[in-house]
């Protein structure tokens, strides 16, 4: 069978505030709820100014490590954790999640959370990890060991409110933007 | 900064298309005439990665995550939105043909006069008091996809002096695999600012473009109600397995 060919991206745009946003979109748990924490930070270019019309999506495993196949995305019921959340950058390009931090998948890998960036001016939007300062297992996760000098830049720091991830789209400390295999797609 | 000219855009689009990687298929984030590219856009090249298992799998919707009139544009307020009515059909499949189940679609547009409800869109066209343009919907157990809309006019924006976006509907996409998200934009067909538009043109390959814009389908069209157009999204899954294959040598 012949494969079909994948349909190309474009950009989010500048106006998908009234249409991708929804209630409780970036609270994974309610805020408060045991064992949540605060996952955030700030979105940059490559002149190092914020950017205030970004969306940034979370996908992640549950605090166990495992995926979860529950019902529940888009209409938050306050108890239902999927995994999954959204949020826009606010003026100052700041976003932020209250989630849990979710357990590793494997005896040598580190928990991370899948990030997905969409941007006025990404043509195509960007896959990144954020991974957890106080985790030993950095040390040993094969991904992270595979970046050298570049893998601090996925590596979410320990903050009072929780754990502090900054998105740089380009320049200096460019964040690490992960190819699975879907970027060329013929 | 003084903005450009079309045919300096133009001439711009040209060259990059001239030098780009005609085969990747999804745009060049660097495509410099689409002007906010320029900051936003990585210079080091992405690390290949295999997806680990939650990458594989995506969040579970189903039909009651979305109510009827949010795939109907039309019926979201007391009155009927200005515009020519229009029915967008079609499938989400993956690279092998197969339906993309129960899963969310969203979309968003400008109204009849290409103006954006978003309170940041300064085109000076009027509001509609009766469209708000934006919708949800979950594929069927077949991956295909329905919803009733007023075809969009074209937009105006500031890339470039006189630069105006064909009009388009955009669309946000979950695969079966998270590594199959997508967001992209639907246009109309014969469409004379195709050449013109920087963000249609980042994609340098013409069948690769033409993959993004629907087809007139009078088969959708309903006598005395709305005119019928056909499009079909494909979420193609992670090439790892084959790349390693073929002696990738990461």
């Amino acid at each position: 069978m012949t494969e079909l060919k994948q349909t190309p991206s474009q950009t989010v745009g500048p106006f998908f505030g009234y249409a991708l946003p929804f209630d409780g979109d970036n609270e994974l748990l309610p805020p408060h709820a045991p064992g949540t924490v605060q996952l955030h930070g700030i979105v940059y270019d490559g002149a190092g100014v914020p950017v205030p019309d970004a969306i940034i999506e979370l996908w992640q495993a549950d605090a166990a490590g495992a995926p979860v196949a529950k019902r529940g995305s888009l209409h938050r019921d306050g108890y239902a954790f999927t995994g999954f959340g959204r949020c826009s950058t606010n003026g100052w390009g700041e976003y932020s999640f209250t989630t849990v931090k979710p357990g590793a998948m494997g005896p040598v890998s580190a928990p991370y959370v899948l990030v997905t960036v969409f941007a006025r001016g990404l043509l195509h939007h960007l896959f990144t990890r954020a991974y957890f300062a106080d985790e030993a297992t950095n040390e040993t996760d094969p991904f992270l060991a595979s970046l050298g000098d570049r893998a601090s830049t996925l590596v979410a720091a320990v903050d009072p409110d929780g754990y502090r991830f900054d998105i740089r789209l380009q320049g200096d400390d460019e964040t690490v933007f992960i190819d699975f295999g879907m970027d060329a797609v013929g | 900064m003084e903005l450009s000219t079309q045919a300096e855009i133009s001439a711009e689009i040209a060259e990059a298309q001239r030098v780009a990687d005609g085969t990747r298929g999804h745009p060049d984030r660097g495509f410099l005439p689409y002007r906010s590219s320029a900051l936003r856009h990585p210079k080091q090249t992405l690390v290949r990665a295999d997806p680990e298992e939650i990458e594989l799998v995506s969040p579970v919707y189903g039909h009651g995550d979305v109510a009827a009139e949010e795939s109907d544009l039309t019926i979201q307020h007391a009155g009927q939105p200005l515009g020519e009515r229009i029915i967008v059909t079609g499938f989400v499949l993956d690279g092998e043909g197969r339906p993309v189940r129960n899963q969310l679609i969203e979309v968003w547009q400008a109204n009849s006069g290409g103006r954006y409800v978003h309170k940041r869109d300064q085109h000076p066209a009027p509001l509609d008091p009766n469209f708000t343009g934006a919708g949800r919907m979950i594929t069927g157990d077949d991956g295909s996809y329905r919803f009733v809309s007023i075809k969009p006019g074209p937009y105006p924006w500031k890339n470039h002096r006189n630069a105006w976006r064909p009009a388009h509907i955009h669309f946000s996409l979950f695969g079966t695999q998270f590594v199959q998200r997508l967001v992209t934009q639907m246009y109309f067909p014969g469409d004379p600012l195709f050449p013109l538009d920087p963000i249609m043109q980042s994609i340098s390959e013409q069948s690769a473009r033409d993959r993004l814009v629907a087809t007139y389908d009078h088969e959708v069209t309903q006598p005395e109600w709305a005119t019928g157009y056909r499009w079909n999204i494909v979420l193609t899954g992670s090439k790892s397995t084959r790349m390693e294959q073929e002696g990738d040598d990461r």
